[in-house]
């Protein structure tokens, strides 16, 4: 504790607290107050957030801010707080965008505001939880939470199939969860702790592992999602109000992935390279057969959706190939997609409010009379595509490194994702902001207002600062990513 | 040290009778159209009883009567959390009864009749005496049943409860005469002793065992004995389902322990195979037909078949962890039930029941309050943490694999999502859809600031479960450890 004060418990438990506080404020009535306190909440909840960054050691990959208290005494189990440089950086973009959701549902948001901010202030604590957990049933705990949030976000400001979106979001999630759960358990009873750390020291055997291994994929893959088990991300994608899309596709994505960096693959080491090949080849059909799926959408909510499937399908690619190249890129493709999907969603969501259809046949010409809103979209429709100078190629070329190395085969297919992505994006952005103006709703459209400028703006800052100049990320993976790479490179039979 | 003075450990049962003695005659005379006299009287005879078991508490095991009669740290905290149940089974239900004309000095004086029931199963020592008190306990409630005498589905509902519960009876009856065929005893600790020093005959006990573990699934309500919960629980006034849905759950949990792990534990291997078939059983029943259930309270018989699954899966792992996780278990699943229920009858009104799951739709809109509380208690029934009933399940699960019953868990675990569905079907009915009806509620005010408690309670235990789940394993290893 350098600060003196729990940092870490802070950055959880102040936008619960503040999320509760929004909920006092009750009905409508009161909404101007629930959407003050929930700037204020989200807004502090960044700026604790920042001193995790400044007083960051860089040269260590050990746990730090570290909290250590007993939970409950009869399972061993501990309040074990502490973020290494990976989970870091997740706490400081999941903070972020909780401030970006909160000022883009300002508006837009009418009914019960109150328990939309609210929500979301309390998922944005929980999912803080499940990144700085270092206690296997504290990240359980945070992990399920926080589906009760996203559930109801779905669930009652989504689209007109949201019931079955929300549910099905739910049972997809909850299922891989239990199966990880009886793992967690497995694991206790093999090491007499619920320490994820002490859970990286623990020898086991090869089939051990590989169980292990799959009840991981279980709970992990849902979340990431990885192909086949990811139909349930359009479906939930395209009903979800826009914050709850920018939280889904920007934060909870990471958190499957992470999932795999912190629990399956120090874990279970012997089982990640035996399987390793099942899952370069699941992440390769994500990226080239839902790139392709991707093409065909005419929704563009859908597009994006199978775009971050498609995005995700990198993440994996790079973790499973072993290397530094591919693990860094990883990582580096997590934040930036982070940041790009998130700034589509927002993007689709600025037409959506004022048009009220997601469908690409429904605009066309959208530059003519939102010019500043085009030139924004632009820049993110290019990050998405990877163009050099934006944050989405350096993750991806990274991994593309990384994969020639093990095998050119790799990497031609997974760069077939340059062609694929930029193809469908630009032309979903060809088709809705270039040629004539369509109709009527289009011409009668008004151009983005400050309040959706400071938002685009900040994204938009943020993708080309990561795609310029990524060193002062990097340099906080660095010590994490080598250590994992160790991790990894010792057998644990 | 005079006679008087050596029944401390009954105080609690002693004060009891004479106090629904009391209650029983005072109704008679200072009954108003509320029973307010008679009503706080029972509440503070509850507070009393719970006086006297915390300050007669010592910390060794005390016997009495010949060894008939047990007081250890188990049978204390079971009463007392007990006497709680009844006590909150009151508060949610005075209004509702009082409305439906049912709210009657028989009442009153059966309530407390079914827990002196209770009470004596949890602090019996003897074959008999559990017999004894379960009879107490099932005749009262039988009684309880049939008190809407002009509702002919609860008059079924009693009429079935009644048959299916004295069979359940014989069952138990002749298991325990073979039991003591083959020991020659029905004192607890001594068939125990005798079975461990191999002078049974162990065919004859198994029979009995067989016997014993059909009547004990019946008395739990657990697959294959299930039939009469879901129509049981239908059919009686709210009230009443609270009443047999709680307490009881308690005290059948003290009958599995005295009966299956004091006294049969020898014969584990035994008894261990036929719960495995009986929870997984009671877990698919239970949370399958569920899903097609559209009376709540129906919907909730068929969940507790489910939980009761689950928390047998806590007593075949045979270990201390898996006793604690089961008592926890049984702790979290009445606090869960009186909620649920205690909700039913908080807006129900004359003549409408709120008992068709539909009658949550919109819930949120006509109070956030309610239906956040109603989702903490379907999260918690669904077992998603942070609520209680996450640990609960944690619990027992955790003991089960630790005795290798990987597959069972697994099991467990794939039937628990099936139930999730309908638990998340409430909170969508809830929250996701319109309301059929803008009436506007009219809430009691003791009834919902104890439905808030009750709420509250399942998330911060949920949030800090150290000290409930050390009170279990402390309580079930002072019982055991005399083995």
């Amino acid at each position: 504790m350098i600060f003196g004060y729990p940092l870490l418990s802070v950055v959880i438990w102040l936008p619960i607290v503040f999320g509760g506080l929004v909920l006092a404020t009750g009905n409508d009535r009161n909404a101007p107050l629930a959407r003050l306190i929930a700037l204020l909440g989200a807004l502090l909840g960044l700026l604790v957030a920042l001193p995790l960054y400044t007083g960051f050691d860089r040269m260590t990959s050990a746990m730090q801010f570290v909290e250590l208290k007993p939970w409950i005494t009869m399972f061993n189990i501990h309040y074990h707080l502490g973020v290494d440089g990976i989970s870091l950086l997740l706490v400081l973009l999941n903070c972020f965008f909780t401030l970006i959701v909160v000022i883009a549902g300002w508006q837009v948001i009418e009914k019960r505001v109150a328990q939309y901010m609210a929500s979301f202030l309390i998922m944005s604590g929980l999912i803080n939880g499940v990144f700085a957990s270092l206690d296997a049933v504290l990240f359980y705990v945070f992990w399920e939470a926080m589906l009760i949030p996203m559930f109801i976000i779905i669930g009652v400001w989504g689209g007109p199939n949201r019931v079955y979106a929300a549910l099905k979001f739910f049972l997809y999630t909850l299922l891989g969860s239990l199966l990880m759960l009886v793992a967690l358990l497995y694991l206790y009873f093999k090491s007499g702790s619920f320490s994820i750390l002490d859970y990286y020291q623990l020898p086991l055997p090869m089939n051990a592992q590989i169980l292990i291994f799959i009840a991981f994929f279980m709970a992990f893959a849902v979340k990431v999602p990885m192909f086949p088990v990811h139909t349930w991300l359009p479906d939930a994608h395209v009903e979800a109000p826009t914050g709850g899309s920018v939280i889904l596709a920007a934060i909870m994505l990471k958190v499957g992935a992470y999932g795999f960096i912190r629990f399956a693959m120090p874990i279970a080491p012997d089982a990640s390279h035996e399987l390793s090949g099942v899952m370069i080849a699941l992440s390769l059909i994500a990226v080239v057969y839902i790139g392709l799926v991707a093409l065909t959408q005419a929704d563009m909510k859908k597009l994006v959706a199978y775009s971050s499937i498609s995005h995700m399908g990198f993440v994996t690619l790079g973790l499973f190939l072993f290397n530094a190249y591919g693990m860094e890129g990883a990582l580096l493709q997590m934040i930036s997609h982070g940041f790009v999907a998130g700034a589509l969603f927002l993007c689709i969501g600025v037409l959506y409010d004022r048009v009220h259809s997601r469908q690409i046949v429904d605009y066309g010409g959208v530059a003519n009379t939102m010019p500043v809103f085009a030139a924004f979209f632009m820049l993110f429709a290019m990050a998405n595509s990877g163009l050099p100078g934006t944050s989405g190629f350096v993750g991806e070329f990274m991994v593309i490194l990384g994969a020639v190395k093990v095998n050119f085969w790799y990497a031609f297919a997974a760069a077939t994702t340059m062609v694929f992505g930029a193809a469908y994006t630009l032309w979903m952005y060809k088709r809705v902001i270039f040629g004539p103006v369509a109709n009527d709703h289009v011409k009668h459209l008004h151009d983005i207002g400050g309040r959706e400028k400071l938002v685009m703006l900040s994204l938009a800052v943020a993708v080309l600062l990561v795609g310029l100049y990524p060193l002062p990320l990097s340099e906080i993976l660095h010590a994490s990513v080598n250590d994992l790479l160790v991790h990894l490179a010792r057998s644990k039979i | 040290m005079s006679y008087i003075a050596t029944l401390l450990p009954a105080y609690a049962e002693i004060f009891l009778l004479c106090m629904i003695g009391v209650i029983l005659i005072a109704d008679q005379f200072v009954a108003g159209q509320n029973r307010t006299v008679t009503y706080f009287l029972t509440q503070l005879t509850l507070l009393g009883c719970s006086l006297i078991t915390v300050s007669t508490h010592v910390d060794s095991i005390a016997h009495l009567f010949n060894g008939m009669f047990v007081d250890d740290l188990m049978s204390d905290v079971l009463k007392l959390l007990t006497y709680l149940a009844v006590s909150m089974m009151l508060v949610y239900s005075r209004s509702y009864l009082i409305v439906r004309g049912l709210f009657t000095g028989e009442f009153l004086g059966l309530t407390l009749l079914s827990m002196l029931g209770m009470m004596v199963m949890i602090s019996a020592s003897n074959f008999v005496v559990l017999y004894i008190g379960l009879e107490i306990q099932a005749l009262s409630l039988y009684a309880m049943v049939a008190l809407q005498r002009d509702s002919a589905v609860a008059s079924e509902a009693a009429m079935k409860y009644f048959v299916l519960g004295a069979m359940a009876s014989g069952f138990l009856l002749y298991g325990m005469s073979m039991i003591y065929g083959g020991t020659g005893s029905l004192d607890v600790q001594t068939i125990s002793a005798l079975i461990r020093d191999g002078q049974a005959n162990t065919m004859l006990l198994v029979f009995g065992l067989a016997f014993l573990v059909a009547g004990l699934a019946f008395k739990l309500g657990v697959a294959p004995f299930h039939m009469w919960v879901p129509d049981v629980y239908h059919g009686a006034p709210t009230a009443m389902t609270l009443l047999i849905g709680s307490a009881p759950k308690l005290a059948a949990f003290a009958f599995v322990m005295r009966i299956l792990v004091e006294s049969l534990q020898p014969l584990m291997i035994h008894w261990s195979g036929m719960l495995v078939v009986l929870a997984v059983l009671s877990m698919a029943v239970g949370n399958i037909t569920a899903i097609a259930q559209t009376n709540i309270k129906r919907m909730f018989a068929y969940s507790t078949i489910a939980h009761m699954g689950f928390l047998l899966v806590g007593v075949l792992s045979g270990t201390l962890d898996g006793y604690s996780g089961a008592m926890f278990y049984a702790v979290a699943y009445v606090l869960m039930t009186l909620g649920g229920f205690g909700m039913v009858m908080l807006l129900s009104r004359e003549g409408f029941e709120a008992d068709k799951i539909d009658d949550y739709k919109g819930l949120n809109q006509r109070s956030p309050w309610l239906a956040l509380m109603m989702l903490i208690l379907m999260f918690s029934m669904a077992g998603v943490p942070p609520t209680i009933g996450f640990y609960a399940k944690f619990s027992v699960l955790s003991a089960a694999v630790q005795t290798g019953h990987i597959t069972l868990v697994v099991i467990a675990v794939l039937l628990s999502l099936v139930g999730a569905f309908y638990y998340l079907r409430i909170v969508k009915l809830m929250y996701f859809d319109a309301p059929e009806s803008h009436e506007k509620l009219t809430l009691q005010p003791d009834s919902a600031l104890l439905i808030s408690i009750n709420g509250l309670a399942v998330l911060l235990i949920g949030i800090l479960p150290n000290a409930l789940m050390t009170v279990c394993a402390a309580s079930v290893q002072q019982s055991l450890l005399l083995h």
